[in-house]
């Protein structure tokens, strides 16, 4: 039995959240702790990157949580000056949905890593992108185990040696971004440690985004994985290995064509109903994939996100594989509250003394 | 042709109604004892169900039971040993016939006696057909032979309902001929069949009609020449309503939200016996109560530790398998130090062990199932009308000392219900969340910076400064400007809470998280020993649900002229701080349990005391008879004396729940 949910109209993500008295700076976003990650770590560029970007969102410092599970990247609430918690292992995403649906005026967001979130903690990713809660989740790829020091992560490529697999792993990997179209996610992109004008771009339209956006940020571990990302930050290579993704701009990438500024590689519909790559010149305009974030259907963002290579990564997609409007769970929860409490009256004790008399009841004395 | 009935006082009866999974037993047991609640009588109930929702149809697994006792006094216990048995089927018969006293009476709906019903219980003759024989297997009972199913489908056949519907009202035919039998008020059940049926005028009509039938039937058959009256039982004086456990959980909940001003929020995965709390609590969202059915167990907890951390009071609701795949984030919130109420309705185990039966041995699992030095106290209820002040006690603790509480229901307690005195809300305990709002500390530089030596005004907020006398500490919480901070699972440092892995401070802070514990005894009501006399050597103690059945016996030995203490604890961590000076003040002490001795290792642990354990595994609660004999046995060696309970112990005739001495 289904019934009218009384949808509440869609808002900005930080729409609820009370805004700053004035300009704020980067240095009132950073705690006094030490930051611990090994020297040339990724994350250094990242926490950067959001440190500097949180002014900017204009929301009071008070009302902005990061919750983070287990791993390198867990570390990350320590560093802000935000309220925060490092919780356990994979379980962020269940201890912000309850932060987010307690609170309306609260900007949350989730940091974790490819074995936090894919591995141990991978049930909770998916419910939290399937019911939609109103948080950002950053997951940090880095494509191995660090903290435990060098075991091969769930999005290690097949046949990686590493500690725990001298002969090289077996498991197939996971592609976050199909991952998170596939649960239902209504923000999922893709982004780089080292690209700080990018990460900024795809920070700011998850923020705003209402529901839960999840960001896949490529992250280097100089120490275990050292390298993962070389063929998509080298300058000689980028061009051909990042597919960027601009919504309403025709997927092209490699060659930059000086006049029209189009790759000379481009993608397409294949035969089979899904994305394949083509020669730019080979092709019509008008069979050029013009990227469509805001897609009802997934399935183009899907066989888009198919084209990341599963084994060692010499190209992938970035940018926004999609931005779509749904209804939040913490918003839709929060007003069948509301909706019941319009309903009734008398305090709290006279409600409650109401409810303990009623049906059938009996005095003695 | 109606006639005069005989009626005849009883002070207590004990029936119990047994059919297949579908043929409405609970439902049917359950309006019995609402007749009964109303009527005044005093009564204890004990639903006994299969895990399955629908075992094979007429198969000795798929037997459901319902038993109530009622009394014309206070009584503790659902009694061990039923004077009615109501079986639908040979298989309710069979599966039950071995609880019955010498003397019971079984109505039995013969209907259902056929050949295939028959093979699927086991018997190979019908034993209706014994009956009065030499060889009759029930000859020691008066067994009544009633058509339910014929009567009832001839009674409802004007609503031209199928075969298969019309019979389905036969439990409201037997509920009707048994209301008859022990002169129960009517109208409550009339009005819920009005209300439960109302979207289906036909079977609303059938089944009222067939509960009238059973009355009609009681009224003028020859089979039954007696009435009983049970007259109502004098009570403390004030309002009440009959309550199951789990319901009286729900409302201590929400009454915990209402007395600390904090919306509750409840994280659940759905499991047995504890999702009737979920259920329950999703109905009240007028209360600011919020409930989020989670992916798993541990998202349910991880749900509710992050809606505490904002400022709710936070609840997981669970049995032990779910208790297991929480501990890690148990532990979570003891390192956080954020009140959490994490409820474990107990049920048999280990593993998925005995879903729908009742135990008691997750007690060392709720004291000690955590990696690490992680003291969480514990609360358990002893009835369950208790489970109201119980949840309520709980979140007092949890609020005030910053800490997650477990609470041991189980699932007798859960299913049970008993009368329950209406509290009135202004006697509950207030609970003041008392949220951090201002800097608490100053700061090495702000010191320094006075120059004329006066205190400086704090400017840093330190989330782990504690409060002298709880030790608890600040609860700030999101929004709240200038208090920003981090918490998490890593070790903190003390008083400011930072990361900190130096061994003299993990060393206090591992003490200081247990002296909080500790510290709550402070705030606990002396025990309460019930020692009549003031002379007996063996005291009884327990927790939990045994508090019926073991104040049972204690009435038994009693009545048998013997001394007995009993005393029961509500707090199993801390302990109250008496607890080690009256277990001293007895020979024996003696702790009836349903596990293997989880509170008497506790006991024997803390204070060297020879603990004696009673112990059953059963899925049941304990049978006061068995357990009278245990204690007396006890009482004998600790006097030197012989100790025969007599009437009051094992031995017939007394089968029954003897009144407390007066």
């Amino acid at each position: 039995m289904s019934t009218d949910l009384n949808l509440p109209t869609l808002r900005t993500g930080t729409e609820s959240v009370p805004a700053a008295d004035g300009p704020q700076t980067a240095k009132e976003f950073t705690s006094d702790q030490e930051v611990r990650w090994c020297p040339g770590c990724g994350d250094y560029a990242v926490l950067k990157a959001v440190q500097s970007f949180l002014p900017g969102l204009g929301l009071r410092r008070e009302n902005i949580v990061f919750v983070s599970g287990i791993g390198c990247s867990s570390r990350f609430p320590y560093y802000l000056d935000t309220y925060g918690m490092h919780s356990i292992h994979g379980r962020a995403p269940s201890i912000a949905t309850g932060i987010a649906t307690a609170r309306e005026d609260l900007s949350v967001w989730v940091v974790t890593g490819d074995g936090d979130a894919l591995s141990i903690g991978g049930n909770h990713l998916i419910h939290a992108l399937r019911r939609n809660v109103n948080m950002t989740i950053l997951l940090f790829n880095n494509r191995i185990y660090g903290l435990t020091k060098g075991q091969y992560s769930p999005t290690s490529e097949v046949g990686k040696i590493t500690k725990s697999t001298p002969v090289g792993s077996l498991d197939h990997p996971f592609n976050p971004v199909s991952l998170a179209l596939g649960a239902e996610g209504s923000f999922v992109a893709r982004t780089i440690d080292s690209d700080r004008k990018h990460l900024t771009g795809v920070l700011e339209a998850a923020a705003a985004h209402r529901g839960t956006s999840f960001v896949e940020i490529y992250q280097n571990c100089p120490i275990f994985n050292d390298g993962a990302f070389d063929a998509i930050k080298d300058n000689d290579t980028k061009e051909h290995a990042i597919i960027p993704l601009v919504h309403g701009e025709p997927i092209t990438f490699g060659s930059r064509d000086a006049t029209t500024g189009m790759g000379d590689k481009a993608l397409v519909r294949s035969a089979g109903g899904g994305v394949e790559v083509a020669e730019t010149g080979a092709v019509s305009p008008d069979q050029l994939l013009v990227h469509d974030a805001h897609n009802p259907d997934p399935s183009t963002a899907f066989a888009i996100s198919r084209l990341t290579d599963a084994g060692y990564l010499n190209r992938s997609p970035i940018g926004i594989f999609r931005q779509v409007e749904r209804p939040t769970y913490d918003d839709l929860a929060r007003a069948q509250v509301s909706d019941a409490r319009a309903k009734v009256e008398g305090s709290g004790p006279e409600r409650l003394t109401q409810l303990l008399n009623a049906g059938d009841t009996w005095s003695v004395g | 042709m109606s006639q005069t009935k005989q009626v005849k006082q009883l002070d207590r009866v004990i029936i119990r109604f047994a059919g297949d999974s579908g043929d409405g037993m609970q439902l049917t047991g359950d309006r019995f004892t609402q007749e009964s609640a109303v009527f005044g009588n005093d009564l204890v109930t004990l639903p006994n169900f299969p895990a399955e929702i629908r075992a094979p149809q007429g198969t000795l697994p798929g037997v459901s039971s319902f038993q109530v006792h009622f009394a014309d006094h206070d009584i503790l216990t659902a009694g061990d040993r039923p004077d009615v048995l109501v079986a639908m089927n040979p298989a309710a018969l069979k599966a039950n016939v071995g609880d019955l006293p010498k003397g019971a009476a079984i109505i039995v709906d013969s209907h259902d006696f056929t050949k295939r019903n028959l093979d699927k219980a086991g018997y190979d003759v019908n034993p209706l057909d014994l009956l009065g024989d030499a060889n009759d297997p029930l000859g020691d009972f008066q067994v009544h032979p009633v058509d339910l199913t014929g009567m009832t489908v001839e009674a409802v056949k004007e609503f031209g309902l199928s075969r298969k519907d019309a019979a389905r009202a036969k439990n409201m035919f037997a509920l009707g001929l048994l209301s008859w039998m022990y002169g129960r008020p009517t109208e409550s059940t009339t009005t819920f069949l009005e209300n439960k049926f109302k979207k289906a005028p036909d079977i609303r009509d059938a089944n009222i009609t067939a509960f009238k039938a059973g009355w009609n039937y009681g009224e003028t058959t020859e089979t039954f020449v007696v009435r009983y009256e049970v007259k109502p039982a004098t009570l403390p004086t004030g309002t009440y309503r009959n309550i199951t456990g789990n319901l009286a959980l729900s409302y201590g909940l929400i009454a915990a939200g209402v007395r600390s001003g904090l919306p509750v929020f409840l994280g659940s995965y759905p499991i047995t016996p504890a999702s009737d709390i979920l259920h329950e609590l999703s109905k009240h969202k007028a209360f600011g109560v919020t409930t989020l059915q989670a992916e798993d167990e541990i998202a349910g907890i991880g749900a509710a530790i992050g809606a505490s951390f904002a400022g709710s009071l936070g609840v997981t609701t669970t049995s032990g398998p779910g208790i297991a795949l929480k501990s890690e984030a148990i532990g979570l919130a003891v390192m956080t130090e954020l009140p959490l109420l994490v409820i474990d309705v107990q049920r048999g185990g280990p593993s998925t062990g005995l879903p729908t039966k009742t135990e008691q041995a997750d007690l060392l699992q709720a004291m000690y199932g955590r990696n690490g030095e992680a003291p969480v106290p514990i609360v358990a209820p002893q009835s369950p009308g208790d489970c109201f002040a119980a949840a309520v006690e709980a979140a007092r603790i949890a609020i005030t000392y910053r800490t997650p509480v477990m609470l041991l229901s189980d699932g007798y307690l859960a299913n049970g219900s008993e009368p329950w005195l209406i509290p009135d809300i202004d006697d509950l305990p207030a609970i003041d969340p008392d949220f951090a709002t201002a800097l608490n500390h100053v700061s090495k530089k702000a010191a320094a910076a006075q120059e004329d030596g006066s205190a400086a005004e704090p400017d840093e907020f330190w989330p782990y400064l504690r409060d002298e006398e709880t030790l608890a500490r600040p609860w700030a919480i999101p929004g709240t400007p200038g208090l920003e901070h981090r918490i998490g699972g890593l070790e903190k440092g003390d008083g400011h809470g930072n990361i900190a892995y130096d061994p003299a401070n993990h060393d206090f802070m591992v003490r200081i998280r247990q002296a909080k514990v500790q510290a709550i005894a402070k705030s606990l009501p002396p025990l309460e020993v019930d020692d009549p006399s003031g002379e007996a050597k063996v005291l009884v103690i327990g927790w939990g649900s045994t508090y019926g059945p073991i104040g049972a016996a204690c009435r038994r030995v009693r009545r048998a002229g013997y001394q007995v203490a009993q005393t029961h604890l509500r707090h199993l961590n801390p302990f109250p701080d008496d607890l080690g000076d009256i277990l001293k003040r007895y020979d024996r002490v003696l702790v009836p349990e349903m596990n293997l001795g989880q509170l008497s290792k506790m006991l024997r642990a803390e204070y060297l005391v020879d603990a004696i354990g009673y112990n059953h595994v059963r899925g049941l609660p304990l049978k006061a008879a068995e357990l009278a004999e245990a204690i007396g046995q006890l009482v004998g060696e600790a006097e030197g004396v012989d100790v025969d309970l007599g009437e009051h112990g094992l031995n017939p005739p007394a089968d029954h729940e003897e009144a407390p001495l007066s």
